[in-house]
């Protein structure tokens, strides 16, 4: 496994290659100096931003550079809209309140959804079934930002004032575990609800086709039970799509959910993204995209040595 | 393995179907797949059920195990009793002890009929598991055991094989390993060789045929082979458009068939004794279960249907001169001369 892993890397570093390539070109075709400093900068402020960026080198140079810190995990340059900090700084700091919120978020999503698909596939046609398909279509049929903007004044703003404390803050945030129910719980809840919608029709679908095979006569004949037939015989069998589903995710984990964080003011890397492309900060846009290139990669290779462990047909060679 | 019949002594009826209907809820309206089977198993022995392809008999088999999809299946009508106990009025909670346990069924396809993420031992532990509430380590041992008895080849390494690394009749094997593990009176094989090559098909027959012997269950073989019926059973039970249309000891069958379709169906073999010569066919298709002709339902294929035909359904009664040989027919007597 160890080895396919190893290969499956090497493979994947000429992609890679060519990712940073287009992404440095794409960067760097509507000059990013102009872009930040304005069409009104003069041409001696303009000229002191390019060299201090070294973007004034030859296109090689600049590559060769920018992989080095890539493959160091040394990012120096300073962030154009923050002074005083520089990307490797930012990138540290944004990754936990990211975590803090996609982590949990998945993880309870999938949970919900996995027992709801179950549920619903189990008395299929049925009326808990359509109920609970009509509410999956219901809560996918809403806008994210709708949750947004009723949760915190639902969820935060009147809860509170009915309550007299602060359940839940309305924005912002601090880190540690204690602070962790105050600040992102609610939106932890309200990105499962989101998601859960779209999970649950997708993992009815997946269970509902398992239904229908073979084996699962066999596993009747042989007689067991409803629960055992669904949990132990079906469930296994639908890992495949469930690990494919969950692990699209997985790149967002990193890279935070950009709404979420712009309205619930958590400054997770969805944010800071957000912030650096509309605040045309150069550095910390060209390390950030380089940065998700890299984790969805990953995510890809990891993937596929999920397949391995939970199909023993899947042979990783 | 436990030796049980339903405590019954070989010759006695171990499962009686009687009147038997399936029916299916289609968008066409009810299709009535089974409807009014009857037949006799006796303890020890093994009924042929033969018929063409959507006669019923498959559904026949379903309906004994209630592996029937319900909705659109249902049971309208008739019993089967087995072990002198009524299945059908039994709580899924009480068949569920039966099922697997004293009836055993193997399906047409062994190379699907297996789940392919565990390991083939499991899956024939969890069979003994669930009946005989066996540990993991002692359950794994009769698996094991089960493997020998079915003559899988160092069946203690084969025991941690995942399905897809066997062939279709190993997992043929590995399905009767399954239904023999916690020593069933009745196994039921639907088609259980079509699937298979030729020569395997013969060492799966032999193989359930001295299972048989050894334990002194009964099989109820579904097939459309009538070679394999000839081969193996006891009694014959033809099946037509959702119906038993003859019933018979086998030797008595074949010497002397009475129906005009079973008739037609043993015209229809190749004989090998005369290679060359145009086969007989039966003309026409079996008709749609959703609307079957009045009366005789064979009659829009017999040569020899009559106005009576139509009118009034030919019952399944035993023949006067030959005993335990019954034939749903009005024109007996014209039917020798086929």
């Amino acid at each position: 496994m160890w080895a396919y892993i190893l290969r499956r890397l090497l493979y994947n570093i000429p992609v890679y290659l060519g990712i940073i390539a287009l992404l440095m070109v794409a960067l760097r075709v509507n000059d990013p100096v102009w872009g930040f400093l304005g069409k009104n900068a003069d041409q001696e402020a303009y000229e002191v931003k390019k060299h201090a960026m070294g973007l004034d080198r030859p296109f090689h140079e600049q590559y060769i550079g920018f992989l080095g810190e890539l493959a160091t995990f040394d990012f120096e340059r300073e962030s154009w809209t923050q002074q005083g900090r520089t990307v490797g700084d930012l990138v540290a700091d944004s990754i936990g309140p990211s975590l803090a919120i996609t982590v949990p978020a998945m993880a309870l999503t999938t949970l919900v959804a996995l027992v709801i698909a179950i549920l619903s596939a189990y008395t299929r046609g049925r009326l808990p079934d359509k109920f609970m398909m009509v509410s999956a279509v219901l809560g996918m049929s809403i806008s994210f930002l709708v949750y947004i903007i009723f949760g915190q004044y639902w969820g935060a703003y009147v809860l509170n004032d009915r309550l007299g404390t602060e359940v839940f803050a309305i924005q912002g945030y601090e880190s540690g575990l204690a602070n962790w129910k105050h600040y992102c719980l609610l939106p932890v809840l309200i990105s499962t609800i989101v998601a859960v919608g779209y999970d649950t029709r997708f993992y009815r679908a997946v269970m509902v086709e398992e239904t229908n095979r073979d084996y699962i006569v066999t596993a009747r004949a042989k007689g067991a039970g409803k629960g055992r037939i669904m949990f132990v015989h079906m469930l296994k069998n639908a890992m495949i799509p469930i690990v494919t589903r969950v692990m699209i995710t997985m790149p967002f984990l990193v890279m935070g959910s950009l709404l979420l964080e712009v309205y619930f003011n958590i400054p997770g890397m969805g944010r800071a993204l957000y912030k650096a492309i509309s605040e045309n900060d150069f550095p910390v846009t060209e390390v950030l995209v380089a940065l998700f290139a890299g984790v969805f990669i990953l995510t890809v290779i990891l993937t596929d040595v999920i397949y391995a462990l939970v199909d023993p047909r899947v042979r990783l060679q | 393995m436990s030796e049980r019949n339903g405590g019954m002594k070989r010759g006695e009826v171990l499962l009686e179907v009687t009147d038997l209907r399936t029916h299916f809820r289609g968008e066409e309206g009810v299709a009535k797949a089974v409807d009014g089977v009857s037949f006799k198993l006796l303890s020890g022995e093994t009924l042929g059920v033969v018929g063409e392809s959507g006669c019923g008999k498959s559904v026949t088999a379903m309906s004994i195990m209630q592996l029937v999809p319900q909705p659109p299946g249902f049971i309208a009508g008739g019993s089967i009793r087995f072990a002198g106990r009524d299945l059908l009025s039994m709580s899924i909670d009480e068949f569920r002890r039966i099922r697997g346990n004293e009836i055993a069924m193997i399906f047409q396809e062994p190379m699907t009929a297996l789940n392919p993420v565990y390991r083939v031992g499991e899956q024939i532990a969890e069979a003994v598991r669930l009946h005989q509430g066996l540990d993991r380590e002692a359950s794994r041992a009769r698996a094991i055991e089960m493997l020998d008895l079915v003559k899988i080849p160092s069946p203690e390494k084969r025991v941690d094989d995942y399905p897809h690394q066997m062939s279709g009749g190993m997992r043929q094997r590995v399905m009767i390993a399954m239904a023999m593990s916690c020593g069933p009176s009745l196994l039921i094989a639907d088609e259980p060789t079509t699937a298979l090559d030729v020569t395997v098909q013969a060492q799966i027959l032999d193989l359930i045929r001295g299972l048989q012997q050894e334990t002194g269950m009964s099989v109820l073989l579904i097939t459309h082979d009538l070679g394999v019926v000839a081969e193996v059973s006891d009694h014959v039970a033809v099946m037509y458009a959702g119906k038993v249309v003859e019933y018979a000891a086998v030797a008595d069958l074949f010497a002397q068939p009475r129906h005009p379709y079973t008739i037609g169906l043993l015209k229809s073999l190749p004989d090998l004794a005369a290679p060359g010569e145009r086969l007989h066919t039966i003309p026409g298709t079996v008709p749609s279960a959703f609307h079957f002709p009045s009366g005789c339902r064979f009659r829009t294929r017999c040569p020899l249907a009559s106005a009576e035909c139509a009118e009034r359904e030919p019952p399944l009664d035993e023949l006067p001169d030959v005993g335990g040989h019954s034939v749903a027919c009005h024109h007996l007597k014209e039917a020798e001369a086929l």
